[in-house]
């Protein structure tokens, strides 16, 4: 790799963590917003134009507050918690492929802070080691309610781990590569998407991500009726910042990691024609890299639909009894996500991608035939 | 009783298998909360729009004159006697000869004081009022106080203006921000 490559990869990743840095500002704005919309409120307005400069003004407040440590905290690892949680929702992003490839000179550069071909193996090594920051956290903090926030958490993020990667184990079946851009490419036509091929999986990779980002209903660890505060109790000013800024990173990768695992990446319909047409009108080069912004454009359309669907679900949905989680997350999804990987394997063997809709249709009839044959509950007329 | 009419009986049973899933639930929840997120909002941005309060507003107290710029007090101190936050205070005096055209009756109130941190604007001192002196603006809320002497409104921030003459309207159709002098102004 010569200079200009280096350089290149340089600026895209110095880019790519800007925008990671200004989405997730942005999302706690837009949580806002969205948290007023849907709840028949207006959110904030007062800072700028249509609030706008409500993050800056929360961050200058982060900064100014007393940033307090409690005595008989383990001091150090007080202080690594915000920065281990910080660390690696920032790390993950690097090898989410954002676009196709920018062409200039001889040169063509994926749009992709590296591109390795163990990038799903990456991500899930970066997102086990989310829990640390929870996890010393919470313990450092030397305080109960934090250190049980932080067991929920911990314990929450490992069990939905597991149907994460099981949810996983099938689209890498269907893709015989772990690396993110090779399954972004294998999804090029638009029944291709792994949306489409992966329905259960889908969903269940969908849950365990809100599991994995702490988000509601999964977000135990946070509790202010049972637990204080949860895990950032004992946290002020901004490290505190730190931690729910983590949050809205994670929010926004797993938004990412989403949308380039089952819906087709930087792909739109009609790609290849748009390209070509491009290519033919403004020449080779300027129209591959037209074509690219246009992929990146609706890659983060993607990008911003999930993190608004994170909201949606947040102002919908109550939090889940911690038995209740942990059924769900062993019973159901660990369960459901190997019969996943069994029926789309059977399918592969005879080159059927799109067996796990079997799935589906097994489930629709089951729950169809028992609602018809429940017994039908009397309806007690209430009392005036 | 019934509080409302979409409430729902409540039972122990057993969840059916689709209710055990969730889903159907779930995008029946998403459903109603996206139907809210394009909803009208309610909120009336408070400062810039004010609402207005209707006829029957119990807001800053006011002491009337009569048409001839009398003051209507006679300092009987019946007020405060119904005041249940004992927040009116006065000292009577009696009026002096040549001073007619200031107070209507032969005592009147030299000093006049509502504690404005007590008050909790009940309305009992209008109704106790026997010469129909002491009011409760319908069309003005009490500013919010800066300082701590402010709150003590004494005399020279209670009696009417004579070119800004309260006088309650009991009119709906009345939409535009009350405050507006134009609105409570008297017709003369």
């Amino acid at each position: 790799m010569d200079l200009t490559v280096l350089l290149v990869k340089g600026i895209i990743i110095l880019v790519i963590f800007g925008i990671t840095l200004l989405i997730a500002t942005y999302s706690t704005y837009a949580e806002r917003k969205v948290a007023a919309f849907l709840q028949d409120r207006l959110g904030p307005n007062r800072a700028g134009p249509w609030g706008l400069l409500q993050p800056i003004a929360d961050a200058g407040k982060m900064f100014f507050k007393e940033d307090f440590i409690p005595s008989q905290s383990s001091k150090w690892l007080f202080i690594l918690g915000p920065c281990l949680a910080m660390l690696t929702a920032l790390m993950s992003s690097a090898v989410i492929p954002f676009g196709d490839s920018i062409r200039f000179g001889d040169y063509s550069v994926p749009v992709q802070g590296i591109e390795i071909n163990i990038g799903v193996l990456y991500i899930f090594g970066v997102v086990s080691l989310g829990v640390y920051g929870v996890m010393v956290g919470g313990w450092a903090s030397n305080n109960k309610f934090s250190l049980l926030g932080a067991i929920r958490a911990a314990s929450q993020n490992i069990s939905y781990e597991i149907a994460l990667g099981l949810s996983m184990i099938a689209i890498l079946m269907m893709t015989g590569s772990l690396s993110v851009r090779a399954i972004v490419d294998q999804q090029a036509g638009f029944f291709e998407w792994n949306i489409f091929t992966q329905p259960v999986g889908f969903i269940i990779f969908l849950t365990c991500s809100f599991a994995e980002c702490n988000r509601t209903p999964f977000d135990l660890p946070e509790c202010e009726t049972e637990l204080v505060g949860g895990y950032h109790t004992e946290y002020s000013s901004m490290k505190l910042g730190f931690y729910l800024f983590a949050e809205y990173i994670n929010m926004f990768v797993s938004s990412a990691f989403i949308s380039s695992l089952y819906f087709g990446g930087f792909h739109y319909p009609f790609m290849n024609e748009i390209g070509t047409a491009l290519e033919n009108s403004l020449g080779a080069i300027t129209g591959h890299n037209v074509a690219t912004a246009l992929g990146v454009i609706t890659f983060f359309g993607k990008i911003f639909f999930f993190i608004f669907f994170f909201m949606w679900v947040r102002w919908t949905l109550p939090r889940f009894r911690y038995d209740q989680l942990m059924n769900l997350g062993w019973k159901t999804f660990i369960p459901l996500s190997i019969l996943n990987v069994v029926i789309t394997g059977a399918g592969l063997l005879y080159d059927f991608k799109y067996a796990t809709w079997l799935i589906v249709i097994v489930t629709v009839v089951v729950v169809m035939v028992s609602s018809a044959r429940a017994p039908k509950q009397a309806v007690i007329p209430q009392s005036v | 009783m019934q509080l409302t009419n979409r409430s729902k009986q409540v039972s122990n049973k057993e969840m059916t298998l689709a209710e055990k899933m969730y889903l159907p639930a779930i995008v029946g929840g998403l459903a109603i909360t996206i139907s809210h997120f394009f909803r009208k909002k309610p909120t009336i941005q408070y400062p810039e729009v004010k609402k207005y309060l209707g006829p029957i507003y119990r807001g800053h107290h006011i002491l009337k004159r009569d048409e001839q710029g009398r003051e209507r007090c006679t300092a009987c101190g019946l007020c405060a006697v119904a005041c249940p936050a004992e927040a009116i205070s006065m000292v009577a005096a009696e009026r002096e000869k040549g001073e007619e055209s200031l107070y209507r009756e032969e005592k009147y109130a030299a000093v006049y004081e509502i504690n404005m941190l007590r008050c909790i604007f009940c309305g009992l001192c209008e109704e106790a009022c026997p010469k129909q002196a002491v009011y409760l603006r319908h069309d003005l809320m009490v500013p919010v106080f800066m300082e701590r002497d402010d709150v003590i409104y004494g005399k020279d921030k209670l009696v009417e203006k004579m070119d800004d003459r309260y006088i309650r309207i009991a009119n709906a159709e009345v939409q535009a921000t009350p405050t507006e002098p134009s609105l409570t102004r008297a017709a003369t």
